[in-house]
């Protein structure tokens, strides 16, 4: 019971912080390159206009919800389990929420490599 | 790709990794904090090498949020990987941590994971916008 319960909370972790990368992301492709922007317009310009995307303010909300959701795994189980499986189930779910939502092109290069560095954080932590 | 948007993946690897590394030396400074007692976590901003680590991760969302604004997710992912075997590293010689064989076969992968995704195309282009440059450089060659 208490692995099941310690297992939800990784895939808390997981799902929110892939859930706010996919948004980030998403909130970065509508204002466009922020290079650009700030040649032409200055930096707090592009401060203002990354804070007025709606979807810049949810990612940053499930961040929160990420980090919030580690720390109670790590209160309840062992770090050394907790933030290598998070970490790198966070690239393989990552990849299939921007192929789902976002729509980028996931080839196999792109598998693969989220495939290392996930077997390769798992084990960075060992 | 130039060397300009290079230097960013740069810079989200470089600051996250050393961002991690001074934070976690600042609180080894400051020993535990209790879930109960989460103002102590105020005083912690007080410590210069926390400073010196919420300065980085700023500059690290800064850049990674860059990086978003012309490379897709999956790309910006993987080939920020690196930001780990730098941890590793600097853990090893500035908080003196043991380093496993694992540890290393884990960086070894990283790494390949990252030469591999690097080598192939940054940004996904649909189709709409596929046609769009295409008729800007078509508009290009008439003038």
């Amino acid at each position: 019971m208490n692995s099941l319960k310690l297992w939800s909370a990784i895939g808390m972790i997981v799902l929110a912080s892939s859930a706010g990368d996919v948004l980030l992301s998403a909130a970065m492709k509508r204002i466009g390159d922020l290079d650009e922007l700030r040649a032409r317009n200055g930096l707090a310009a592009v401060v203002g206009r990354v804070f007025r995307e709606k979807q810049f303010l949810m990612g940053l909300c499930c961040m929160a919800v990420g980090f919030f959701s580690l720390l109670t795994a790590l209160s309840w189980g062992d770090a050394s389990l907790v933030a290598p499986s998070s970490a790198s189930l966070t690239f393989i779910v990552s990849a299939v929420m921007a192929k789902v939502f976002l729509k980028e092109n996931v080839d196999g290069r792109r598998w693969v490599s989220a495939l290392l560095v996930c077997i390769g954080v798992a084990l960075l932590t060992q | 790709m130039n060397l300009r948007k290079y230097l960013v993946l740069l810079a989200v690897m470089v600051f996250g990794g050393t961002g991690d590394v001074l934070l976690k030396r600042g609180m080894q400074e400051l020993g535990p904090i209790h879930l109960d007692h989460l103002q102590e976590l105020i005083t912690a901003l007080g410590n210069l090498w926390v400073v010196a680590g919420v300065l980085c991760l700023i500059a690290f969302f800064a850049s990674y949020l860059t990086a978003l604004s012309w490379a897709d997710l999956s790309y910006v992912l993987p080939a920020t990987a690196l930001g780990y075997v730098l941890v590793a590293i600097l853990s090893k010689y500035l908080l003196h941590e043991d380093v496993s064989a694992f540890r290393w076969i884990g960086i070894l992968l990283i790494s390949c994971g990252v030469g591999w995704v690097t080598r192939g195309p940054a940004l996904t282009r649909h189709q709409r916008e596929e046609h769009r440059v295409r008729e800007h450089e078509e508009q290009h060659e008439l003038a």
